[in-house]
């Protein structure tokens, strides 16, 4: 299993090496995730429910969808 | 608190920012479904006869697979992210149904296709012969069931089985995974889906070789390239017709007014004709079947076999589903926005009671909600099944966009049977021997491309626009899906996720072009 986990590393590693073209895409999807997750996900995309327990994430919940206001539900 | 007009702002910039990113995330996406078989067909021909010109072509096309995979991957993780945080309400309702799907999927992908993609792309001479076509065969596999894992989510949303609601945790909580993963709805859009793509990367291969010729380039490998894609793109088109076919009976079934809006059919008849062609008037003026057009060619009794099979088949039309119809059974929008309400008030009961520790009233609503109970079986068939109409403001919330719907279905549809033809020719004359000779043919196959596209993007506007206003059918539109965030972040974002989604389709489409120019390339 190691033997085959390290023939595979071997083959990206080598797979890279030989081609411009496909070190120029690693490039790519790495700015793009270095752009969704450093940046977008950090920055963008606050957890709403983060550090609340279960109980608690399921009362805001419950709330959300109980004081929505529309068609007379909750406060206008 | 957000008022309903701030809610709605920040509604109407959520939709617009997962629609942009899903359709940039789909561009990539059937290419890389279909495009993956190809390449391996083609391999498998340089498997059995040993032809040095079966690996140069399969290793061509495997670089424009690999391009489209790079510049795509990952884009869909946005589309997760957004359903975290602009979904909230969404997400938490329906997280352990809507979770299981998109976990394995993520779990599939990541091992199936990052072990044998490595393989597929840096493995020639470095493992056997074997060995590499089937991991190419397994990638193409592994492209294909991340796409199952994702439309059985999809499927879902549009067709809610296999749950039951637990008002203590506010979830939908899933009880048969088979239901889930087997629902027909699910199914059928798998496969429909999945066809669609494959015929998006054949008319690709074709159009991308019709280049080659029309440049007098890599004849051969053009010839048979078409050959291969021509075949694979008429056994998938046949196979999108025959799913196509299926969805219509589902969406009658699940989502009569999804069909409704497709049809513009307004006053529900037996054996309904199906609008081939037509123009219709404005929004204010469309209030029967009579008076929704400017001008319509018919075809009789077609709307009523491909919703049921029958030809003397009722179709509702979205007067009776919005005003109701006592006769055949149909509860008008208001009375289900009554029972709706009522279900809410319910939820809204037990969260009272479990704040001021009322657990005889916390037992006796949680009664309601189980389904093992006849009070249960009755709460929830009754009231329950209605729960998402109860946010509902006026019974035509109901009524989707028709116009966008009407027109993105005949584009759909115009555009498939364009390419049966087009494969059609291509065979024939392919067999006639006479491709290389057709300049026109080659021309059509060439502008093919952007045709496939169009079309795969109002497949999806049809399903998704369609069935506004609905996040999950009937349980919870979108009015009560979203977060209550700021609707200026969400439209920063927006042109954000715009300006870097539309980086990446210029970087593929320059990549994709400089590399088809190259051409294959001689060991």
């Amino acid at each position: 299993m190691a033997n085959a986990f390290v023939k595979l590393i071997d083959i990206y590693r080598f797979g890279f090496q030989d081609s411009r073209l496909f070190r120029r895409l690693l490039l790519l999807i790495g700015i793009k995730l270095f752009i969704m997750f450093a940046i977008l996900r950090l920055i963008f995309f606050p957890d709403l429910l983060a550090g609340k327990s279960e109980r608690e994430k399921a009362a805001t919940i419950i709330e959300n969808l109980t004081t929505l206001p529309s068609a007379g539900l909750g406060a206008e | 608190m957000q008022s309903i007009s701030e809610l709605m702002q920040v509604v109407d910039w959520s939709r617009a920012q997962f629609a942009m990113t899903a359709i940039y995330h789909w561009i990539f996406v059937p290419l890389t479904l279909g495009l993956g078989f190809i390449v391996a067909i083609m391999e498998t021909f340089y498997y059995k006869t040993g032809d040095a010109f079966w690996k140069r072509t399969t290793k061509f096309w495997m670089r424009l697979f690999g391009i489209n995979f790079a510049i795509g991957v990952a884009t869909g993780i946005i589309l997760e992210f957004e359903f975290g945080t602009n979904w909230s309400n969404y997400s938490y309702f329906v997280g352990d149904i809507f979770g299981a799907p998109l976990a394995i999927e993520g779990i599939m992908a990541f091992f199936l296709e990052s072990t044998f993609i490595a393989v597929m792309f840096f493995g020639w001479n470095k493992v056997s012969k074997g060995f590499h076509l089937t991991a190419t065969w397994l990638t193409a596999i592994g492209a294909n069931l991340s796409a199952l894992w994702i439309l059985v989510a999809n499927g879902w949303m549009q067709y809610p089985v296999g749950m039951q609601f637990n008002p203590e945790t506010a979830r939908n909580e899933m009880v048969s995974f088979f239901d889930v993963l087997f629902s027909p709805v699910a199914m059928n859009k798998f496969f429909h889906t999945v066809s669609s793509g494959y015929v998006l990367a054949a008319v690709f291969v074709v159009g991308v070789s019709a280049w080659f010729l029309l440049r007098r380039r890599e004849n051969q490998m053009a010839l048979r390239s078409i050959k291969i894609a021509s075949v694979f793109g008429m056994a998938s088109i046949l196979l999108c017709v025959f799913t196509g076919d299926g969805s219509g009976v589902w969406v009658s079934r699940t989502q009569p007014m999804k069909l409704a809006a497709m049809e513009a059919h307004y006053d529900g008849s037996e054996g309904a004709p199906l609008v081939a062609v037509g123009i219709l008037k404005p929004e204010a003026e469309r209030t029967s079947n009579e008076d929704a057009f400017y001008f319509k060619i018919e075809i009789p009794k077609l709307l009523s076999i491909m919703s049921a099979h029958d030809v003397d088949a009722y179709v509702a039309g979205i007067n009776d589903l919005v005003y109701g119809n006592p006769e055949r059974g149909i509860l008008s929008a208001s009375e289900k926005m009554e029972r709706g309400r009522v279900a809410i008030d319910e939820l809204a009961r037990y969260r009272e009671a479990m704040e001021n520790g009322d657990s005889e009233t916390m037992q006796a609503i949680a009664r309601k909600f189980d389904p093992q109970t006849d009070e249960g079986k009755e709460f929830l068939s009754e009231y329950f099944a209605y729960f998402g109409y109860g946010y509902l403001q006026s019974p035509e919330d109901i009524v989707p966009n028709v116009p966008l719907t009407f027109y993105a279905f005949r584009v759909m549809v115009g555009i498939g049977c364009l390419f049966i033809l087009l494969f059609a020719v291509v065979l024939w004359t392919g067999y006639r021997k006479s491709l290389e000779r057709t300049r026109w043919l080659q021309y059509v196959m060439l502008w093919a491309i952007p045709f496939a596209y169009i079309a795969s993007m109002a497949g999806w506007v049809v399903a998704e626009v369609g069935r506004q206003p609905w996040t999950i059918q009937d349980l919870l539109p979108t009015v009560a899906a979203v977060s209550r965030i700021d609707a200026t972040s969400v439209m920063v974002t927006f042109f954000i996720f715009a300006l870097l989604f539309t980086a990446l389709l210029i970087a593929e489409i320059k990549i994709m072009t400089k590399q088809i120019s190259i051409g294959p390339k001689n060991e």
